[in-house]
């Protein structure tokens, strides 16, 4: 992927990405800013379209967005003129769902993700946490084949943040959907992702991706004990190392 | 409930009565918190009646002639015999009703073009590049200005007040639905493309919802405004309307009925934004509540 920057000259934001990924999986990509995370996740998701190579799909390559990958994202994609269930319901109803149907699948999503009796609540009496609840049932209710997720739990306090962790794994058990996020935190990335992806800038390459346990887990178990469990360190404590080198190779001066 | 409890809670009324404000109270620094100004509607009523007992007191003391000056029984007692008898063939009622027609009128249409258009400038670059040099141009020109042009053009018939009218509010709102359309974060966008929304539901149920706190506040600017300009408009050899009545009342040194038109204008205006305020509260209640 290349693109002209502000100062004519072309960019090179994206070079060598290849991987596929499986129904079983959840991937997260961590990476510094700058090293294309964000245009990879625009390339799956369809908004940008490389300058060489392809993304596919059971096959078919992707040309554009789709209902068959849907997006969460970190902040203000929401409707805040609609309620939580006119949100949730939003996919089906342009689609030409009936209304009893709609209503059906908004009762049962409201379930998965813990807002029982929210439904008619307009959306800006929600905490930032329940607005990411919404967005997650919001895709959940087109059925995706892909759930793409862009920094969801960013902007979330640190307590939220380890809830919010919680439910993306057992959504992810529970629907068995494949799921790609990206994250700017070292913890989370590793936390949530049964497989990690790391990604250098300049261009964005892949430097190396783990397999990792946790994601498995994590659902029914006490995420602070896997948080500070050996395993768990030893393996942030290598992510940490490679983000550092990276970062020190970006600004030798430090800062 | 227990008696200590009673007596608890009637000193914390008490409490309450001289603390009004709790919290508020407790601040150190008010000056530049912008906390610090909320309420104070009981200035604005001392406020009237300040200026209201300047006026009565000036004109008691007859300091100024009551040819300029007139007193406010003056303007009231002008007020009700205009209202019964009427000013020059109409009643007052029929003067402001035919005034309000022609703004509601120039103000509707105003919309009706505006909205459309300003919606196709934010989404179109050919729209756009097309309409704006156009309503740059003949925007910061004081509708005054066009007076003459639009008798030549319209004659002496309501088309030409109403054509006025339309062109204050005509540009005030195309640029106010484009900076609507604007304001839509592009997640939103991105998530409804992502939803399976077709370009015309994006259109319907995103951008032209998105852009209603906007065009909403163009609208209030734009009735302001039409409002404002329908002196200029009802200068247009009109023979009916509030404007025209302040207007040919000063011809003949009517002071009180100046003055009473003017309050009268006042009045109705601020009554039409509190009504469009209240409108907005009920159709656009996630305005204020910042967004999400």
């Amino acid at each position: 992927m290349t693109y002209d920057g502000s100062d004519g000259q072309p960019v090179r934001a994206l070079e060598n990405i290849n991987f596929s990924m499986s129904q079983e999986d959840i991937v997260t990509v961590l990476g510094p800013s700058g090293c294309g995370k964000s245009t990879l996740l625009n390339i799956i998701a369809g908004f940008l379209s490389p300058t060489a190579g392809h993304v596919l799909i059971d096959g078919r390559e992707i040309t554009g967005p789709g209902q068959d990958r849907g997006m969460v994202f970190q902040h203000g994609a929401l409707f805040e003129w609609l309620t939580v269930g006119e949100n949730i319901s939003f996919g089906p109803r342009m689609a030409g769902v009936e209304a009893q149907k709609c209503a059906e699948k908004v009762e049962e999503l409201l379930g998965l993700v813990g807002l029982n009796g929210f439904r008619d609540t307009p959306i800006y009496n929600l905490s930032g946490g329940m607005q990411q609840r919404v967005a997650l049932a919001r895709c959940l209710a087109n059925n995706p084949d892909v759930i793409l997720m862009d920094e969801p739990l960013g902007a979330l306090d640190a307590l939220t943040r380890e809830k919010m962790q919680t439910l993306v794994l057992k959504l992810w058990q529970e629907t068995r959907k494949m799921v790609f996020v990206i994250t700017h935190s070292v913890e989370e990335a590793i936390f949530l992702g049964s497989r990690l992806v790391v990604m250098a800038p300049r261009p964005g390459h892949i430097v190396k991706e783990f397999q990792l346990p946790f994601a498995a887990a994590g659902r029914d178990a006490n995420p602070r004990e896997i948080k500070s469990s050996r395993e768990f360190i030893a393996v942030r404590e290598e992510v940490l190392e490679m983000i550092w080198s990276m970062e020190e190779q970006l600004s030798p001066a430090g800062v | 409930m227990s008696e200590a409890n009673v007596s608890k809670k009637r000193m914390f009324f008490l409490y309450r009565l001289w603390n009004t404000d709790g919290l508020a109270q407790r601040k150190t620094v008010t000056f530049g918190d912008p906390a610090a100004v909320q309420g104070g509607a009981i200035w604005g009523v001392v406020s009237v009646l300040v200026t209201a007992l300047i006026w009565q007191f000036v004109s008691m003391a007859e300091i100024v002639s009551p040819l300029f000056w007139p007193s406010p029984e003056a303007v009231w007692t002008k007020f009700v015999v205009i209202a019964t008898e009427g000013y020059k063939g109409f009643t007052l009622a029929e003067h402001l009703g035919i005034s309000l027609y022609r703004v509601l009128a120039g103000f509707g249409l105003g919309c009706l073009f505006g909205i459309p258009v300003g919606l196709g400038m934010g989404l179109n670059k050919v729209i756009k590049g097309w309409m704006d040099p156009l309503i740059e141009f003949y925007r910061p020109v004081p509708p005054l200005a066009y007076v003459p042009l639009v008798i030549i053009w319209m004659g002496i018939g309501d088309s030409g007040k109403v054509l006025l009218l339309f062109l204050a509010t005509f540009s005030i709102i195309v640029i106010s639905a484009r900076a609507g359309v604007a304001s839509v974060a592009i997640e939103k966008i991105h998530a409804a493309y992502s939803l399976g929304a077709s370009r015309w539901q994006i259109l319907r149920h995103v951008i032209l919802i998105n852009a209603l706190p906007e065009i909403f506040t163009g609208m209030r600017v734009a009735m302001g405004v039409c409002w404002g300009t329908l002196v200029a408009a009802e200068m247009v050899a009109a023979t009916s309307g509030v404007g025209w009545m302040v207007l040919n009342a000063s011809r003949y040194l009517n002071t009180d009925i100046v003055l009473m038109g003017v309050i009268l204008m006042g009045v109705v205006g601020f009554t039409i934004d509190m009504c469009m305020r209240s409108l907005e509260k009920k159709l656009i209640p996630w305005k204020s509540k910042g967004r999400s």
